[in-house]
């Protein structure tokens, strides 16, 4: 699991976003020691692209999301967004950026004010930036509440209890559609829901994407679901990069170990496919207060040999678009 | 409660009859279950399917006893290997708890008692039900986290339930449930809090667990992906009553409700190629104070008729192996003909340019 690597990313001025040698590290108390949250990550996002962020809990895939809207800022690397450094933006620059950028967060009950009427929630990013009239506000809320699929009159009289939790989530994703942002980050958007709800969600970011000409990041660790919505995927470990591929490439092909097991992991509706304990992966993800040497995944990984203790593999293209991180890839390049 | 030494091995474990549990509420009579009959085989898993709202987790509540006393109404029998259980107060379910069923929660954090020792939540029911001195409890109690896997388990008893992992925090509950030997467990949703690589080592260790001891298993969840491979029969609940009930492999061979089928459908798979629209379920599950005349998913179905409306469609056997309820099932000649209609809608949208 290498992440220092950069062959994958595009040209200069191609990308929306383009993350850097990424660094986020947290104190841990008194102690001198920290969390490796993400150590070294690149990745970048092409204008209208879905970008899939998947693995395991603490593997950092959160954090990446957080660190790109500066919350809080990363110890390290360099984040720009239109050719836009981010990392070193404060105050009213900040701000201004955050409109392009938005995010929509994993439990829709407790993300949204309890105590506010839906079309406040809604409304309010349009009331801080005083952007219109209070009826071109109003006009506005409707829009995107039309266009999430709540009812506008019932939301100007209800609050978020009265709603069901995907009816939630979609007014969380009209909250981020309201200052029309170039970009979501959607951390988690389904994991709450059941699958009946949670495809209604997925069907409706596909919409509202092909309809705002929006660019996402799908960060979710269900990678059924992440394969649906993006065009491409990347699969993190213990703050690493192991994998990007296009979508197809990754589930027909997959190049690293880890992403071998994580498939291996999904529970499939059919009763037909027997997938016995040893083709999966043991064990949990180790502490990232002292994470492993060299490859980070070799601890949990069923090819690991001396070299990936040692050596920490560095991104490597494989032609057609697909870059791994190992020393003994699943498969050699084309 | 010794007599279960001397039960067959096999034959019935349990039977349901009708059972029925509604709460009465402020608003009105919540029908939570509504009138479901199904038998369970010792040694097999059941998985109970459902959205959220359909009953599935009252209905195991209801088998166990789970239910509190103020404004439960219930009706219907629960016959545990002979006994029936909805006769039983708290005192007579007592008998039953730890011994003869438990329950693995989904909420591994909030089920455990944050203030209390790994070894000493395990040893608990061993000392209650099974009179165990502390030593013994403690003896066993290592000897269960083995049996579940947990690493370095001699540590594991004198740690709390925050000094675990998520994974760790499951299978101590699993260890908890299973102390005392329970013929048949209940796992309400037991990986649903999990990332997907742990979800399937619970998953195969509840079912290695189940062969070992041959226990009945009850797997209530709302992923067909989860009990797909870990179960012998699905029971997918609607509203509070049974849609569909078969053996695993013909349900998913020949699925005849079409809420099984949409519920599938609803499922992102990945030998799809990314981008495929989901076959969402539109709407949600009606409410239980006043569901639907007729068939409760009429509301829901493409292919309801005036019929489905009106009439309420009753559980019928296909086979030994399979029943359902439903009017105009999969496969039927009108599914058929909604199918094709639905399919040239789809083709005139699509040909009608930007959909």
């Amino acid at each position: 699991m290498a992440g220092t690597g950069k062959a994958h990313l595009h040209g200069e001025g191609q990308a929306l976003l383009s993350v850097e040698d990424l660094l986020v590290e947290f104190p841990v108390g008194r102690t001198g020691l920290k969390v490796n949250a993400v150590t070294g990550i690149s990745f970048d996002v092409l204008p209208g692209e879905t970008l899939g962020l998947v693995g395991e809990s603490g593997c950092g895939k959160s954090t990446t999301g957080k660190a790109i809207m500066q919350l809080p800022r990363p110890n390290g690397g360099s984040i720009r967004f239109e050719g836009q450094e981010l990392t070193s933006l404060a105050g009213e620059g900040m701000r201004m950026l955050r409109t392009n950028i938005q995010m929509i967060f994993q439990d829709p009950i407790s993300s949204l004010n309890p105590r506010r009427k839906v079309t406040n929630i809604v409304m309010e990013p349009l009331n801080i930036w005083g952007i219109g009239t209070p009826e071109e506000r109003l006009k506005k809320v409707n829009e995107v509440l039309e266009a999430v699929g709540i009812d506008p009159d019932r939301a100007a009289s209800s609050k978020p209890y009265q709603f069901s939790g995907g009816q939630c989530q979609r007014i969380s994703i009209a909250r981020a559609l309201v200052l029309d942002p170039k970009m979501i980050i959607c951390d988690e958007p389904v994991s709450a829901l059941d699958v009946s709800v949670q495809a209604q969600v997925l069907n409706l970011l596909e919409d509202l994407k092909a309809k705002f000409g929006l660019t996402l990041v799908f960060i979710a660790h269900d990678l059924a679901v992440v394969k649906n919505i993006s065009d491409r995927v990347a699969v993190m470990y213990l703050g690493k990069m192991c994998e990007v591929a296009r979508s197809d490439d990754l589930y027909a092909r997959p190049a690293h170990p880890y992403t071998q097991v994580l498939l291996n992991s999904i529970p499939v509706p059919d009763p037909t496919v027997k997938i016995t304990g040893n083709q999966r992966v043991q064990g949990e993800i180790p502490s990232p207060v002292m994470p492993p040497s060299g490859c980070r995944f070799r601890t949990r990984c069923p090819i690991a040999q001396d070299r990936c203790a040692a050596e920490e593999p560095e991104l490597q293209a494989l032609g057609n678009d697909q870059y791994v991180a190992c020393h003994f890839p699943l498969r050699s390049a084309n | 409660m010794t007599s279960a030494m001397h039960r067959p091995q096999d034959g019935t474990l349990l039977e349901l009859r009708d059972v029925r549990t509604h709460f009465s509420t402020a608003r009105g009579i919540v029908r939570a279950v509504d009138g479901v009959s199904f038998t369970l085989e010792r040694g097999k898993a059941l998985g109970i399917v459902g959205e959220s709202g359909s009953g599935k987790t009252i209905l195991a509540r209801s088998i166990m006893g789970l239910l509190p006393k103020r404004g439960t109404i219930r009706q219907g029998e629960v016959l545990y290997a002979g006994d029936d259980l909805a006769k039983l107060d708290l005192k007579g379910m007592r008998k039953f708890w730890g011994q003869e069923m438990s329950m693995i929660f989904q909420d591994p954090m909030t089920s455990l008692n944050p203030l209390m020792k790994i070894g000493n939540q395990i040893g608990e029911p061993l000392r209650v039900h099974l009179g165990m001195d502390k030593e013994n409890a403690r003896a066993t109690a290592l000897k269960l986290l083995q049996d579940v896997k947990i690493p370095e388990p001699e540590k594991r008893l004198d740690q709390y339930p925050h000094e675990l992992s998520g994974g760790m925090r499951q299978r101590a509950m699993i260890a908890i449930a299973l102390a005392c030997g329970p013929t048949l467990l209940f796992a309400d949703e037991p990986t649903t809090a999990l990332d997907v690589t742990v979800q399937a080592q619970i998953l195969d260790l509840i079912q290695e667990q189940r062969r070992d001891r041959n226990m009945s298993v009850i797997l209530v969840t709302h992923d067909l992906g989860v009990v797909a491979g870990h179960t012998d029969e699905i029971a997918v609940m609607y509203a509070g009553t049974l849609a569909e009930k078969a053996t695993t492999a013909e349900l998913f061979a020949n699925m005849k409700h079409p809420y099984t089928e949409a519920l599938l459908r609803s499922i992102p798979k990945l030998d799809q190629p990314s981008h495929t629209r989901l076959m969402a379920i539109g709407g949600r599950p009606p409410d239980l104070i006043t569901p639907p005349t007729g068939c409760r998913f009429a509301p829901r179905c493409p292919y309801a008729t005036e019929k489905c409306r009106t009439e309420i469609p009753v559980l019928e056997s296909i086979s030994a192996e399979h029943s359902f309820a439903c009017w105009n099932p999969v496969g039927s000649s009108h599914w058929q003909s909604k199918q094709d209609e639905l399919a040239s809608n789809a083709g005139l949208a699509s040909a009608g340019g930007q959909a």
